[in-house]
């Protein structure tokens, strides 16, 4: 037999591809009946199901463990690794959340789920030195409406519509209990890695309208415009201290014009 | 300097900061390439700091080499940085894959040891050990499954691919230990027919019990001390090969690092017996 056949049929019995499929062939089968099968089956799903239960601690401490592996398998079948780093496996997981049926009754948990995600790739980033303000000081102020500010590569900021995801996620990250007096309003979210550990602050809607414009590449004018159509009443020298102090921006490797 | 090397230990995140102060003889610390191949950030820290203070050695479980496909371009440069960054004592794998057509099975799959597979892989290896610029070890994986078709026994597999590709070898005690268990072969048998002068290093970790099926199928759990058996199979082994580094695995039901420490110290004081003889 073909290496590459073999491969075929055991990654099929192991991670079946959603829908049907053909009856294994016979030498198939004889790997299927033996005991030891179930070893490689188990250890396969296992490595994967503890993977999106170690990356979404959140979600985990919301719904339980319980719950949280049954959703993990299904979408494991769905949502297979693509390689050996399962440190940053699951990047779907809360889209997946959001169209699962048992989650139907919890609508923030993709939300939530969404910044477990972001602490994971805050987490993984690439090292860069964080803006400071005494760099912004130094540039001519006629300059500043075209500065291009650049998000750091470890920053994440999520903007959440309709549910107090922020609070939710902070509260399981931080150990504290549910608040059932939680304000039940949309919250903004900024991560950040500005030394070694992840850190993490509220970002209100216009902070995270202007990292959203800064990282698409628009002007500081044109990002405080943006910043100002989610808010009017957003006070923007406040807003980029927080950035700044936060460590969501980094300095720009080549001079900026 | 490898032979400097007596017993390490798998470094785990929670020993992190105990471990970077451990002063014992001889002590080097394993870690698997794949939870450090990250852009940045505190995991390659942490590593880097460690390695300040110890030799490293990086123990892939994901180059898939027994996969009928050449590794994963993407993953070979990025271990490739990994180890000019951490310029680790060992680099080594496993005779095994785990991903295929873009999804990866987070386990150290079987195949049939044939002509084509011994091909393939020794090509796999050559690719490897060319882009990092260095030799890799190959280990032998535990085995459950009885699969048709082997045109070669294992020993014979990897001692062909250490003839054509000049790799060394990873023995694990523990995997020839529960392999021959499952099988139904003898242990000692397959450690008398290993090509122990490719030995780089041996890896030792405790099993435990199918828990449906009980003692007829045994698992490489690595969630407890090394069994009683096991360690009387390496005593025979390093008495053949003299001195090699020597590691102990729990990634599982991991306990406090001065309980690894002690179970360390009992195949570091085996070694160091042995440094006093002559070996043959």
């Amino acid at each position: 037999m073909h290496l590459s056949d073999f491969q075929d049929g055991l990654a099929s019995a192991l991670l079946p591809p959603p829908g049907a499929s053909a009856p294994p062939p016979a030498w198939l089968d004889a790997l299927l009946a033996q005991p030891g099968f179930a070893v490689y089956r188990n250890t396969v799903a296992k490595g994967c199901i503890d993977a999106l239960q170690a990356n979404y601690p959140a979600v985990h401490t919301l719904v339980g463990s319980d719950w949280l592996r049954a959703a993990a398998h299904a979408f494991v079948h769905q949502h297979p690794p693509t390689d050996g780093r399962l440190m940053g496996y699951g990047a779907g997981f809360a889209d997946f959340l959001e169209g699962f049926g048992p989650a139907a009754d919890l609508p923030y948990l993709g939300a939530v789920a969404r910044l477990d995600r972001c602490w994971t790739e805050a987490h993984l980033a690439a090292d860069a030195a964080t803006l400071q303000a005494a760099w912004l000081a130094q540039q001519p102020p006629e300059t500043l409406a075209l500065l291009r500010l650049q998000p750091h590569p470890a920053a994440r900021w999520q903007w959440c519509e309709d549910h107090p995801a922020y609070s939710l996620w902070q509260r399981q990250r931080d150990g504290l209990a549910w608040d059932a007096n939680l304000p039940w309003q949309g919250e903004g979210a900024l991560l950040t890695r500005p030394h070694d550990a992840v850190q993490w602050a509220p970002l209100p809607h216009a902070g995270c309208a202007l990292l959203d414009a800064c990282a698409a590449g628009a002007s500081f004018e044109d990002a405080a415009t943006q910043a100002l159509q989610a808010d009017p009443a957003a006070d923007l020298s406040q807003l980029v201290a927080l950035l700044l102090h936060t460590g969501a921006l980094r300095t720009p490797e080549t001079p900026l014009n | 300097m490898p032979h400097l090397l007596t017993a390490g230990l798998g470094l785990k995140p929670q020993h992190y900061d105990e471990a970077l102060h451990c002063t014992a003889s001889g002590l080097w610390w394993e870690v698997h390439p794949e939870n450090y191949l990250s852009g940045g950030g505190p995991r390659l820290a942490w590593l880097e700091a460690i390695r300040a203070q110890h030799p490293v050695s990086l123990h892939g479980v994901s180059l898939s080499l027994a996969a009928d496909a050449p590794p994963d371009a993407g993953h070979l440069h990025r271990l490739a940085q990994l180890a000019r960054r951490i310029e680790p004592a060992l680099v080594s794998e496993h005779l095994a894959w785990s991903a295929w057509r873009g999804r990866y099975h987070p386990d150290l799959l079987p195949f049939p040891r044939t002509q084509e597979a011994l091909a393939r892989i020794a090509a796999n290896i050559s690719t490897t050990q060319d882009a990092l610029g260095r030799t890799i070890a190959i280990e032998n994986p535990t085995h459950y499954l009885h699969i048709d078709g082997h045109d070669w026994s294992e020993t014979d597999f990897l001692a062909e691919l250490v003839r054509r590709t000049g790799c060394g070898l990873l023995l694990d005690v523990n995997n020839v230990y529960l392999s021959a268990h499952n099988l139904g072969a003898c242990a000692s048998d397959y450690l008398d027919a290993f090509p122990v002068h490719a030995i780089t290093e041996i890896h030792l970790a405790g099993h435990h019990a199918d828990p449906r099926l009980g003692d007829v199928l045994l698992i490489d759990s690595h969630d407890a001390p090394v069994a009683e058996p096991v360690w009387a199979l390496y005593e025979r082994l390093i008495a053949r090969t003299g001195p090699r580094p020597t590691l102990i695995e729990r990634d599982d039901a991991i306990p406090p690092l001065p309980e690894l420490l002690a179970e360390r110290e009992r195949a570091h004081r085996m070694l160091a017996n042995l440094e006093a003889l002559p070996c043959t």
